[in-house]
């Protein structure tokens, strides 16, 4: 059972790959960064930063797309390896939109049915100093520092 | 689907690896592939979570400090965990295609700076679980607003933990594999074998990490 010796492939490999790559996630990353400075300054629930969001979430996708495909190297495997790893994650797409949708879903009825849940999320609370007030095992906890 | 072929290899005709891969790193990329659904799903949970709750802290208002500046640095620190993570990455590359090359003391060389890189993170990481411990906050505990200025729940607390925590032992296990690479290396194991394909396992399981980092920084310090 010892026949089957690793077939090597000439995958025509750019020498200046990693060098490429490691610019590419650096690029993205600042990019991500700037972004993060810049919603800072925008209103929260505003359009413009879940926009700024939905941005982030593409270049993290991006940078997703680099590492696993270039670092690891699955972009020069062979397609019967690639679609071995690639299509059981598709399956996070499902989740993903199901998961929050139903999350979204919850909340939009504890806010229509629950008083309680939508009294308890309008009320400012004073910021506490280095502490939390709801009790348990706080005195024993902060002994410890 | 199952007749693909290469050029001319008709890879399911069987005598060869369909896979055109050695047993080892086939497991590797099926053991990282359930891995990235144990994290998939920690993270879908926070999201669900975060999802079904009014209000949420603004992490620029949690994580904003930086060893020796103090606080009022959103994004400062956790920049340079992140790119610490991703020059580790780099040097695990470069590791690995060293491996290919049968030089022995490049591999060394890169191992070192990998660990380096990684021993970095788990540093910074530890840094900031202790400033977060000091201002109150662990799992069931969180001093944290909501960004909207209401009372937050301690799932936030909870989730972040958790999952840097996850993460952070991710981290820790690959450094240990890590220096088992080197000592291998050093003690001639693979010269002597004629491959360093070990040393792309492990930087398989590397790249993962960075990979995971991608994503929980993301979801839990920039939105």
């Amino acid at each position: 059972m010892e026949q089957s010796e690793v077939v090597h492939i000439e995958h025509h490999q750019n020498k200046n790959e990693v060098r490429n790559v490691t610019i590419v996630l650096s690029v993205l990353t600042i990019i991500e960064l700037v972004l993060g400075f810049m919603m800072m300054k925008m209103e929260h629930g505003g359009t413009g930063r879940m926009a700024t969001k939905i941005t982030i979430l593409v270049l993290m996708l991006a940078k997703a797309y680099y590492i696993v495909g270039y670092f690891m190297h699955l972009k020069h495997e062979l397609r019967n390896l690639i679609m071995t790893i690639v299509v059981p994650l598709a399956l996070f797409v499902w989740f993903i939109t199901a998961f929050l949708y139903d999350g979204n879903s919850f909340r939009n009825l504890r806010n229509n049915y629950d008083p309680h849940f939508k009294e308890q999320s309008t009320i400012k609370a004073t910021p506490k100093e280095h502490k939390s007030e709801e009790g348990h095992g706080e005195e024993k906890k902060h002994t410890m520092e | 689907m199952s007749t693909a072929t290469t050029a001319t290899t008709k890879w399911w005709n069987g005598g060869k690896s369909p896979f055109n891969v050695e047993y080892g790193k086939l497991m590797m990329w099926y053991f990282l592939m359930s891995d990235a659904f144990t994290f998939g799903a920690f993270l879908i949970s926070y999201g669900t979570i975060r999802f079904s709750t009014n209000g949420w802290p603004d992490p620029n208002e949690v994580f904003q400090s930086f060893p020796g500046l103090g606080s009022g640095h959103p994004l400062m620190f956790v920049s340079l965990m992140t790119f610490i993570l991703i020059i580790s990455s780099v040097t695990m590359v470069q590791a690995v295609k060293a491996g290919h090359e049968m030089k022995k003391n490049k591999v060394v060389i890169n191992l070192i700076w990998t660990i380096i890189g990684g021993a970095a993170f788990l540093g910074c990481q530890a840094w900031e679980w202790n400033h977060l411990h000091a201002e109150g906050a662990w799992w069931g505990h969180n001093p944290f607003l909501n960004a909207d200025g209401t009372q937050s729940s301690t799932n936030f607390t909870n989730y972040f933990f958790t999952i840097t925590g996850f993460h952070g032992f991710h981290v820790f296990s690959g450094l240990v594999i890590n220096i088992v690479m080197l000592i291998m290396t050093l003690n001639n194991t693979f010269e002597k074998r004629g491959h360093y394909l070990m040393i792309e396992k492990a930087g398989l399981y590397w790249h993962f990490v960075d990979l995971v980092w991608v994503f929980v920084f993301t979801c839990f310090y920039l939105i």
